[in-house]
C-alpha cells in the first residue's frame, strides 16, 4: 500500500474537516453581526458580547455549571478510585466481571433512561429537584468513567511493589498514599478530566432532574434555542469554543509529557 | 478478619453507588412500568405499547437510528483509513475529536441558522438554481445533523482498530498478489471489525434516544423512543407509560450490546 495520499483522498479529508468545523465557525462569524440574524451580515459589532457580560442571570448559570462540574468531578474521582482499587482487589474473575458490567451500565445507557430513572429515584427519595439532584446525578454518571480510566493503571502496576513496601514495614495507609496513589496518578487525572467534560457536556440527564429554579448552561441553551435565533447564544458559543480549544491544547501537552516520561500507557 | 472488615468499610461509597444509582434506577423503571396514569397496578402500558401507534414509532425510531449509523459508518471508515496514513495522525485525530467536545446543543443551534429559510444552505441552493427549499424540520435535516454529531464517535474506535493493525500483514497480502480491494475486503476490514462494532454501538443506542435533536431540528416531525420517553415524563406526566417505553429501550440496548458484543470485556 502506498503511503502517499492521492489528491482525491486529500480532497475527501479536507471536505470532512470543512463539514466538521463549518457550523462552529459559522456561529462564531455571526456572533459579530450587527444585523441580529444568522444571515445577511450587516456589520461588525461587539454588542452581543457586551450584552452577554451584562446578563447577570446567565453569569450565575455559568457559575452554577462550573461549580457542579468541579464538585461532581472531584467527588466522582474519589469514589471512582476507591471502586477501581476495590475491583482490582477481587480474586475471582467472575465477581470482577460482574462488578465491571454493573459499572458500565451507566456508560452505555442512553441519557434519557438515566435521566428518567434518576427523576423517579429523587422523587421517591424525597430529594427536592435542584442543585443537589443535579450534583448527585453528575457524580453518579461520572463514576464509571473514572473507574475505567484508573483500573488499567492499577492493573499495570506490579504487585511486587506493594509486597516490597509491606516488607519494609509500611502500613496499609502508607502503601495506599505513598505507593499506589502516586503510581496511578495519571489515570486519576485523566478520570477527573473526563468527569469534568462529561459534566460540562451533559444536557439530557440534567434536563430531567433539574427543577424550575436551577439551570445549567446546556439546559439554558436548549430553552433559548427553542425560542429561536438570538445572537447572544452565538457570542456564548464563541467563548465556549475558545475555552474548549484551550482545554484541548492543555490536555494535548499533558498527555504528550506523560507519554515522554513513560508514565502513560500508549493509546 | 479485622483487616477485611476495615477494607470493606473503605469500599462502601462505591458499593452504595452501584446499589443506589445503577441497580435501583433500573428496578424503579421496571416497577413504574406496571402503573397506569392514575397510579393503579395494571398491565395497560404494555398493552398500549403493542398497539400500532407505539409499534410504528418504535419501528421508525429504529429506521432512523439505522440510517444514521449506516451513513456515519460510510463516511467514518474511509476518513479513519485515510487519517491513519497521514503524517501527524494523532494530531489530526485530535482535530477530528475537538468538535465533539463542543456542546451538542450549540451545534444543533448552528444548524438552525444554516438550514433556516434564509440560511446559508438555502442561499447555496438559490445560487446553483434549485431555489429555496424547506430544509429545517425535515427528515433530511434530522439525519444530517445526527450524522454530523456522531461522526467523531464512529471515527475514533475505527481509527484505533486500524492503528493497531500490523502493517506486515498488508505487505504479506501485497506480496501474495492481492489487489488493493482484495486486501481491504479480506484483511483490513475483518481485522478492524471490532472497531466498527464498537462504533455502531456508540452511535446506534444514542441515535434511538436523542430527543433534543428531534425537538430542535426535526420540529416534532420525527419521534424517536427518546422523544416519547421525554414526552411522557416531562410533558404528559404519564410516568408509567414512559417507564414502559424505557423498559423496551433497555431491552433493545442489551440486545444490541449482545450482538455487537466486544469480547474484550474484563479490560
Amino acid at each position: 500500500m502506498s503511503n502517499k495520499l492521492s489528491p482525491l483522498s486529500k480532497a475527501f479529508l479536507v471536505l470532512i474537516f470543512l463539514i466538521l468545523y463549518a457550523p462552529i465557525f459559522f456561529l462564531v462569524f455571526y456572533s459579530f453581526n450587527s444585523g441580529g440574524t444568522m444571515y445577511d451580515f450587516k456589520g461588525f459589532t461587539m454588542e452581543w458580547y457586551r450584552e452577554l457580560f451584562n446578563d447577570t442571570r446567565l453569569l450565575i448559570i455559568v457559575l452554577n455549571t462550573l461549580v457542579i462540574a468541579l464538585l461532581s468531578a472531584l467527588i466522582a474521582t474519589i469514589i471512582g478510585v476507591i471502586g477501581a482499587i476495590g475491583i482490582r482487589s477481587f480474586t475471582s474473575s467472575k465477581a470482577k466481571n460482574t462488578v465491571l458490567s454493573l459499572n458500565n451500565v451507566l456508560i452505555v445507557s442512553p441519557d434519557v433512561i438515566i435521566g428518567a430513572s434518576f427523576l423517579i429515584l429523587f422523587t421517591m427519595a424525597g430529594i427536592k429537584l435542584g442543585f443537589y439532584s443535579v450534583l448527585l446525578s453528575h457524580i453518579a454518571f461520572s463514576i464509571p468513567i473514572v473507574v475505567l480510566l484508573v483500573l488499567p493503571k492499577l492493573q499495570e502496576m506490579s504487585p511486587t511493589l506493594i509486597d516490597a513496601a509491606r516488607d519494609l514495614g509500611a502500613s496499609r495507609w502508607d502503601v495506599l498514599t505513598k505507593v499506589v496513589l502516586p503510581y496511578i496518578l495519571p489515570g486519576i487525572f485523566a478520570g477527573f478530566f473526563m468527569a469534568l467534560t462529561y459534566s460540562l457536556d451533559d444536557f439530557a440527564v440534567t434536563f430531567f432532574v433539574t427543577g424550575n429554579g436551577f439551570s445549567t448552561l446546556s439546559v439554558e441553551i436548549y430553552s433559548l434555542a427553542r425560542r429561536g435565533i438570538s445572537l447572544n447564544i452565538n457570542a456564548l458559543s464563541t467563548l465556549l469554543f475558545v475555552v474548549t480549544l484551550l482545554l484541548v491544547i492543555v490536555y494535548y501537552f499533558i498527555t504528550q509529557r506523560v507519554r515522554q516520561t513513560g508514565m502513560g500507557g500508549k493509546r | 478478619m479485622q483487616n477485611k472488615l476495615s477494607k470493606n468499610i473503605f469500599f462502601i461509597p462505591y458499593v452504595l453507588w452501584i446499589a443506589l444509582f445503577v441497580i435501583a434506577p433500573i428496578l424503579l423503571i421496571l416497577y413504574y412500568s406496571f402503573f397506569d396514569i392514575e397510579g393503579n397496578l395494571s398491565l395497560v402500558n404494555y398493552q398500549k405499547f403493542f398497539t400500532p401507534v407505539y409499534l410504528k414509532m418504535t419501528l421508525s425510531s429504529f429506521w432512523y437510528a439505522f440510517l444514521i449509523t449506516a451513513i456515519s459508518l460510510l463516511v467514518a471508515y474511509p476518513t479513519a483509513l485515510l487519517l491513519t496514513k497521514t503524517k501527524h495522525k494523532q494530531l489530526w485525530l485530535l482535530l477530528i475529536i475537538v468538535p465533539s467536545w463542543i456542546n451538542l446543543l450549540l451545534k444543533a443551534y448552528a444548524f438552525i441558522g444554516i438550514f433556516g429559510t434564509y440560511g446559508v444552505a438555502n442561499g447555496f441552493l438559490e445560487v446553483i438554481g434549485i431555489g429555496s427549499q424547506q430544509i429545517l424540520f425535515t427528515d433530511f435535516s434530522f439525519i444530517f445533523v445526527s450524522v454530523y454529531i456522531f461522526i467523531p464517535f464512529m471515527i475514533l474506535p475505527i481509527f484505533n482498530a486500524l492503528d493497531e493493525l500490523n502493517p506486515t500483514l498488508l505487505d504479506a497480502a501485497n506480496d501474495l498478489g492481492a489487489s488493493r480491494w482484495m486486501t481491504f475486503r479480506r484483511v483490513i476490514f475483518p481485522l478492524t471489525l471490532d472497531g466498527v462494532k464498537t462504533g455502531c454501538q456508540v452511535v446506534f443506542i444514542p441515535a434511538l434516544s436523542l430527543f433534543m435533536l428531534t425537538r430542535l431540528i426535526a420540529g416534532n416531525r420525527v419521534i424517536t423512543l427518546g422523544t416519547a420517553i421525554e414526552q411522557h415524563f416531562l410533558v404528559t406526566q404519564d410516568w408509567g407509560m414512559g417507564s414502559t417505553i424505557a423498559v423496551f429501550l433497555i431491552i433493545i440496548m442489551f440486545l444490541i450490546m449482545f450482538v455487537t458484543g466486544n469480547r474484550k470485556q474484563g479490560v
